[in-house]
């Protein structure tokens, strides 16, 4: 006879361990592949994971088999129109034949396969870490949450829970009609075999009372009642927004808009690591701020001056219309090449040190150089002053500084760690 | 008895179900047909597991390697682009026959997978010569959980970087793992004493100092073996290095042992693809027939189990999209529906070419050679002509020394029997795997190894052949030499890893 075993809800991932095995192996090709994926691909879509592809020499297990030349005979099916003794061209690539590989994925010299996106986060921030001040913060609690926590036999009629209710009722039932019940049954086995020997009486009256009692029994009472609980727990916030903002003026070229873009992209993921959600607020400005969509932001061309100082003022506004600091997380992000001019820069310190600090968890000062010589810009040294474990700034001129730069802001790192 | 009411209508399983198909699948095979099985073990998975167990070359455990986990990741992503559905169902050659359904099937081809695998290849491991010989089909899922156990403590001992080289190693030479003839046991110590001393009392009681006055021939007198040499050529390559390599610790060789156990359980599936696909269609076939006959199953059932059956059976020209060689269920079950034929309705064709089996019982005759077959020599015994022409087979002639290729021969009456002996041969393991043997072991001088490799019919290694050999280097612990000799033992070429 055949044993019927239902297996499904054995371990589904057996194969988890192998992966990740596969994965240790390959890590600095796949993080390279990782690091490439950047250049292409627009912020929002960075975060869902992608295909990795690793070229296929690399990965492959050598075996010992026939290469090429030699003598050899094969025997293929579906012949239409070839007699014995027909010659034909070798077709190019030296004789492939014999079953033609092995179907390694869709690609003869590459490997490809999907990383997902906790794996692809895990690559690319491989041991990053929101400063620990930072974090603390995040833990903070501020709001509250119902959750479910059981049933309780007091509540409101829409909590009722009614197939608990019905139970209760059917125990209640039950434990409180047995006794009379058992009697009565005893009764009634007296009275049949009283009817067989027909002597004897029948006590009516306690019958009567019993099935009585029996009625008695509400179908469904006050203490029956269940309702599901709900109790209120403490709801650690989970949404964080990110300002980007730039300076568009003229001398902020398409290279150095690219070092930022890039730096948003690899901030943005970083966040949505952290938060289950995470907004964007797009704030350019010249000489002076607009909030704009995505695509306008990178793209777009505008002309003018500079002044720091409008987009700080556009970014606390809207942070006041619609970010709430006690329910988002704010995170901010300002690239400039660092010329301004006059008193803005002074003007714009005192505002983002008096203003904007207090508010953000981080705040992100990147300067992108592009091919000039090292010195430093005017916005530069007067945000140096700055004196808040909320802010850094650094200064990347080229793609491959990018990343570097980044982890070196969020490197954890215990001696970054202001008490 | 003649049922009229179907087991169950619609797409629907459930244990009940499965229980009473199984049990009407059973009546059929095991009563009408006389198969004979392991007692069954139906698994009920759900997709992801089928990937895991696809992974895992179809063992349900294995030790943990990256290469499994690579095998996994293909799978997904094949599955993922629905470039590939999952095969119905994975059969374990154990006992019990483990088989794994998986639940999205619907209830026809769930009755498909019970017919197809736990009677016909559960037969099929029970009854063919290979099985029997090769593999404890009681003991292998055991082996496997010490394998698994033993391989994760040596990691935690040896670390997994040490454990995982080791693997890769092997695994490059996982095909020269297998023993293809049985030795006898070896003797163990005390055996191997007690032999001696009984040939000792033997030579004692038979001693007549006559003998000892015959004169020696010089020439018998030095018969030591040359340095450097081996008994006999060993072509178990992986067995040699676990007995024999000098500087492996006992970790190793057990590594070494672990991977030539699998090479070993695999080597009869490797060379029965054809048949064993062939047999378990022919059945799910037939006995899915008999069900519908009997009334078991509704015509809805039958059609669902037809459209599976098909695409499984698809055969597509060399020339057509989506080529991939010959399909082992196409060309297996067509013979084995041939030899029914044959038995059945033989023609003057027929009773030429199979006089022993035309016109006979045809149980008895398909029996027979679901038994004692593999792959190249049931094909070379039964490819009909008729299957020669079905398939419009033909042979291509690819020589060194023609810029051209050749047809060598084709479906007609001058090519059958070339056509036959020359796919036999592309099933021939001896064919498609390169020649190489452990030729010699410099024991006393520096250790190092010789390897042989018999070049057949000028076809060369291929470029990994240098990585392999790295490998096998490593696991030798001194120098390898590979040694190129000819067809006739003339040596062609020396090189020397180390």
């Amino acid at each position: 006879m055949s044993i019927i075993i239902d297996r499904r809800l054995n371990d589904r991932n057996k194969n988890a361990a192998n992966r990740a095995r596969f994965m240790r192996r390959y890590k600095a090709q796949i993080k390279r592949a990782v690091s490439d994926m950047v250049a292409e691909r627009s912020i929002e879509k960075m975060r869902g994971g992608g295909d990795v592809k690793l070229p296929a020499r690399d990965v492959s297990e050598p075996k010992l088999r026939h290469g090429t030349g030699g003598d050899r005979e094969m025997v293929l099916p579906g012949n239409r129109e070839f007699n014995a003794g027909d010659r034909l061209k070798r077709p190019p690539g030296g004789g492939e034949g014999e079953g033609g590989g092995e179907g390694g994925g869709d690609g003869e010299d590459s490997f490809t396969f999907t990383l997902s996106r906790e794996e692809f986060m895990n690559l690319f921030f491989d041991d990053l870490e929101l400063p620990h001040l930072v974090r603390n913060q995040v833990g903070d609690i501020k709001e509250l949450r119902p959750q479910r926590a059981g049933f309780t036999s007091q509540g409101s009629p829409t909590n009722l829970s009614v197939v608990r209710t019905m139970r209760q009722a059917l125990g209640r039932r039950i434990a409180l009609r047995s006794a009379a019940q058992r009697r009565l049954d005893e009764i009634e086995a007296l009275q049949e075999e009283n009817e067989q020997t027909d002597d004897g009486w029948i006590d009516d009256a306690e019958v009567q009372l019993l099935r009585q009692r029996i009625k008695r029994v509400p179908f469904l009472d006050d203490i029956d009642l269940r309702f599901r609980n709900r109790v209120m727990v403490p709801k650690p916030m989970s949404q964080a927004v990110m300002f980007c903002l730039m300076d568009v003026s003229a001398s902020m070229d398409e290279h150095r808009k690219d070092l930022a873009k890039r730096f948003y992209t690899l901030l943005h993921l970083f966040l949505s690591r952290k938060y289950e959600r995470v907004d964007i607020v797009f704030i350019r400005h010249t000489d002076d701020a607009d909030e704009v969509d995505e695509q306008t932001f990178f793209n777009d061309r505008k002309t003018g001056g500079t002044v720091v100082l409008s987009a700080l003022e556009l970014m606390r506004e809207v942070i006041a219309d619609r970010y709430a600091p006690d329910q988002w997380n704010i995170y901010a992000a300002q690239a400039s090449d660092g010329d301004a001019f006059g008193a803005d820069p002074e003007r714009s310190r005192g505002f983002l040190e008096e203003q904007l600090l207090p508010l953000v968890r981080y705040y992100a000062y990147i300067e992108v150089n592009g091919f000039e010589p090292v010195r430093r810009s005017t916005l530069a040294s007067t945000y140096q002053r700055i004196e808040n474990s909320h802010f850094v700034m650094a200064s990347v001129r080229e793609h491959r500084d990018i990343y570097p730069v980044f982890r070196e802001l969020f490197t954890a790192d215990p001696a970054r760690v202001v008490p | 008895m003649k049922h009229t009411e179907p087991l169950s209508k619609g797409p629907d399983w459930n244990f009940e179900l499965i229980d009473r198909y199984d049990q009407a699948i059973r009546e059929v095979a095991v009563g009408e047909f006389g198969l004979d099985c392991y007692p069954n073990q139906i698994e009920i998975i759900a997709s992801e597991q089928m990937l895991d167990a696809y992974a895992s070359v179809g063992l349900p455990i294995s030790y943990p390697h990256w290469s499994f986990g690579k095998q996994f990741i293909i799978q997904q992503e094949a599955y993922r682009k629905g470039a590939q559905g999952l095969a119905y169902e994975i059969v374990i050659n154990s006992d019990p026959c483990i088989a794994y359904l998986m639940e999205e099937n619907s209830m026809p081809l769930q009755g498909l997978v019970i017919a197809h695998a736990c009677y016909g290849h559960n037969s099929f491991f029970k009854g063919n010569y290979l099985f029997r010989q090769w593999t404890s089909a009681d003991s292998i899922i055991d082996y496997m959980v010490f394998a698994r156990n033993y391989v994760s403590r040596c990691e935690e001992r040896y670390g997994i970087q040490a454990v995982e080289d080791m693997f890769d190693a092997c695994h490059t030479l996982r095909d020269y793992g297998v023993s293809r003839y049985h030795r006898p046991r070896q003797l163990s110590i005390t055996e191997e004493l007690a032999r001696q001393r009984e040939r000792a009392e033997y030579d004692r009681l038979r001693h007549d100092e006559i003998w000892s006055t015959l004169p020696v021939n010089p020439a018998d007198q030095n018969q030591q073996m040359p340095a450097g040499s081996v008994e006999e050529p060993q072509e178990n390559i992986l067995y040699f290095l676990e007995k024999f390599s000098p500087k492996l610790s006992g970790w190793q060789r057990e590594i070494i042992r672990i991977v030539r156990k699998m090479g070993q359980y695999f080597y009869p599936q490797g060379q029965t693809q054809v048949m064993n696909e062939g047999w378990a269609t022919f059945w799910h076939y037939t006995i899915l027939n008999r069900l519908y006959d009997k009334g078991l199953v509704d015509d809805s059932f039958m059609i669902e189990v037809l459209a599976s059956h098909t695409n499984v059976i698809m055969q597509r020209g060399f020339d057509e999209r989506g080529y991939g060689g010959l399909n082992p269920y196409a060309l297996g079950f067509a013979m084995f529906m041939d030899i029914r034929r044959i038995c059945e309705e033989p023609t003057d064709e027929d009773r030429h070419w199979f006089p022993d089996i035309a016109g006979t019982p045809w149980l008895p005759a398909l029996d027979f050679a679901m038994r004692n077959y593999k792959d190249e020599s049931f094909i070379r015994q039964y490819l009909s002509p008729k299957l020669i022409r079905d398939f419009h087979l033909f042979a291509i002639a690819d020589y060194e020394d023609n810029a051209y290729l050749e047809v060598d021969s084709i479906h007609n009456e001058a090519g059958y029997q070339r056509v036959r002996r020359l796919l036999s041969d592309q099933y021939n393991r001896d064919g498609q795997l390169p020649d190489l043997q452990v030729s010699g072991f410099d024991q006393d001088g520096d250790r190092s190894l010789t390897i042989q490799h018999r070049i057949h019919r000028y076809r060369p290694l291929s470029d990994e052949a240098d990585t392999v050999l790295g490998h096998l280097q490593r696991l030798w612990g001194f120098d390898v030499k590979l040694e190129t000799i000819d067809d006739s033992g003339v040596t062609l070429s020396d090189k020397l890893y180390s």
